[in-house]
């Protein structure tokens, strides 16, 4: 193979890994913007996806299509449960509080996922034919294509969502101002329930399109969770654009990285960038470090 | 002289505790409670006094544990020496992430901490010609005093609660100090802390490295005693469990950190008949005090006394 085959072919593996890392930010940005919590357990809302995909299809036997939306729906459950046992009850709890509940909730999810589905990595067979298709030297997978798609899929679905239907822009009023939006009669509990269930959504997409190519396991949520906080970070907390951009970038990064320096420290990329961004830029790339300022950190 | 009540009573039953537990199977747990309450205890000075929070002290725990075994087992440095090598290895190191890391704050601070041990964890797992990757490596000498070795559980349960007296001593005194008052403003308001001349980058990272410094001995005797290490003692739940540690056991507390250490250290002794399940109990424990209150065990037993107090002094009145 051509070195330029072969670097085309990390770009292609880069790019759909990292639409899993955008779509894991877009999870976060959505409750960030919301409630201005890092919700830990995002990574979870993945594996859970993932989780009930391989037993709808493998063990009831599901046409993907009809799997597809009911595993989405049950994570969805899973996320609202969440935010309404641990989180809505809260008055005013301070930003160590939420983080540690949030951890705790990924703890929990974590060990229930064990029991459910055993310490064992689950198959999911991939979405069409696993024939790689030629271009340019390299091959793409058609479940890279599925990635893809969805990816693009999920950002329309959110533009539409928050730009041209109520609810959407009132949980953009949310994000701007709580209390100016409470003013004007938004119910801002309600927002923050629904940013959980948009979030967990995304989390299940992700986490569906992904397993056939990863395999899944019970543990697996906490590192995407942690490369996608890296691309939501580096993108700018709370930028969906930035969120997108970031994710594929670092899934490009990584797999340069892994291909050409070392396939080791494969997992120490992310987390490098996102510590750089941290440290020079914590505005990120596409964010306003007014707005960040404006956010309390 | 009343202030040092408290640690004098703890001297007597650490003392005590091993004639009344005869089963040297307890006193091999208590050995790691005082290996966990060494790190808890000086973590509660960042988390709880300073209000900085850390997600990576693991990090520090096996950055000592591994310096020391490898000076010892690869080029023979005796087990002290190698000790205090990994004290000053591991300060060197915390300052020059400190610095940069505690500029931040909130989330990015917990995320920035949790990539740093993350970043640290895959460095002991795939610097394999160094530290035998995640296979870990074992036959780390014992520590020993002349010719008293510390090889069996009791001997090294003594050495290692005389560390956590000695450290309790010293960090009481940091609180009741110009440095704890000072963090304490931090932990109230940073800007007005900077505002009434604290210096608090400077303190935050004196804080910060100290913590990182006794994490690096509990490191250190955990190589030690263990003998053996691998890269999954420090990882990401390692550095999860420690902070659960402080916050269970009240973060603005000292005692408190004890406290969670010996719960949380000896927990996996009361759960193992639920086997794997230990670890739902675990975050429902976590979820539960973090819900119900915050301020950790030892501020339950503050509303109880302040109830109880407040009734006394109510009743003259009426």
């Amino acid at each position: 193979m051509h070195s330029f085959s072969i670097t085309l072919q990390y770009i292609f593996t880069g790019i759909a890994v990292g639409s899993i890392y955008a779509m894991v930010a877009l999870g976060f940005n959505i409750i960030y913007n919301c409630t201005g919590i890092i919700n830990f357990a995002q990574g979870e809302f993945v594996m859970l996806g993932g989780m009930f995909m391989i037993t709808l299809t493998t063990t009831w036997k599901l046409p993907s299509l009809v799997a597809f939306p009911i595993a989405v729906a049950l994570v969805v459950l899973v996320g609202v449960g969440f935010e309404r046992i641990a989180i809505h009850p809260l008055k005013s709890p301070s930003v160590l509080v939420l983080i540690m509940i949030t951890i705790a909730g990924s703890i929990l999810i974590k060990g229930v996922a064990m029991f459910a589905w055993g310490k064992e990595p689950c198959y999911l067979p991939h979405f069409s034919s696993e024939t790689p298709i030629n271009f340019l030297g390299a091959t793409i997978l058609p479940q890279n294509l599925w990635i893809l798609g969805c990816l693009a899929a999920v950002v329309i679905v959110l533009a539409w969502f928050f730009n041209r239907t109520l609810v959407g822009k009132a949980m953009r009023a949310c994000a701007h101002n709580r209390d100016a939006a409470r003013l004007v009669g938004i119910n801002v509990k309600q927002m923050v329930t629904l940013s959980f269930a948009l979030s967990a959504a995304i989390g299940a997409v992700a986490g569906i399109v992904i397993t056939p190519i990863i395999l899944m396991d019970y543990q697996r949520g906490a590192m995407l969770a942690l490369k996608g906080f890296g691309a939501a970070i580096l993108g700018g907390l709370g930028s969906g654009p930035g969120a997108v951009v970031a994710g594929l970038l670092i899934g490009v990064l990584e797999s340069l990285g892994a291909g050409y320096i070392s396939s080791h420290y494969k997992d120490a990329i992310a987390l490098v960038v996102l510590l750089g961004v941290l440290f020079i830029r914590p505005a990120g790339l596409l964010g306003s470090a007014e707005i960040q300022r404006l956010k309390k950190f | 002289m009343k202030k040092h009540v408290p640690l004098a009573l703890f001297v007597v039953i650490v003392m005590g505790l091993p004639v009344l537990l005869k089963n040297p199977y307890y006193i091999g747990a208590l050995v790691f409670v005082g290996i966990y309450s060494l790190i808890t205890i000086s973590l509660s000075l960042v988390l709880g006094y300073a209000g900085q929070i850390s997600l990576g002290h693991a990090a520090f725990y096996g950055i000592g544990a591994y310096t020391s075994g490898l000076l010892t087992t690869r080029w023979h440095v005796s087990p002290w020496f190698a000790l205090a090598c990994s004290m000053v290895i591991t300060g060197i190191l915390a300052y020059a992430i400190g610095k940069p890391v505690l500029k931040l704050r909130g989330h990015y601070l917990a995320m920035a901490t949790l990539g740093l041990g993350e970043i640290v964890y895959i460095f002991f797992n795939s610097a394999v010609d160094l530290t035998a990757g995640p296979s870990g490596f074992g036959q780390i000498p014992r520590l020993a005093i002349g010719g008293l070795v510390f090889k069996d559980d009791i001997r090294f349960y003594y050495l290692v609660w005389f560390t956590v007296a000695v450290l309790l001593a010293l960090v009481l005194n940091i609180i009741n100090s110009r440095i704890g008052r000072a963090l304490r403003s931090i932990h109230g308001s940073e800007t007005a802390a900077n505002a009434m001349g604290v210096n608090t980058a400077s303190y935050k990272i004196q804080i910060f490295v100290f913590s990182a410094v006794i994490s690096a001995v509990a490191g250190g005797y955990y190589a030690h005693f263990v003998t053996f290490i691998s890269p999954t003692t420090f990882d990401a739940n390692t550095s999860i469990l420690l902070v659960t540690m402080v916050i269970v056991g009240g973060m603005s507390n000292v005692w408190g950190a004890v406290l969670g250490a010996a719960l949380l250290g000896t927990l996996p002794e009361y759960l193992r008949r639920f086997g794997d399940y230990d670890i739902l109990v675990y975050g429902a424990i976590m979820m539960v005090i973090m819900m119900f209150a915050p301020g950790g065990l030892v501020s339950l037993a503050g509303l109880v006394k302040q109830k109880f107090v407040g009734n006394l002094s109510r009743e003259p009145a009426a």
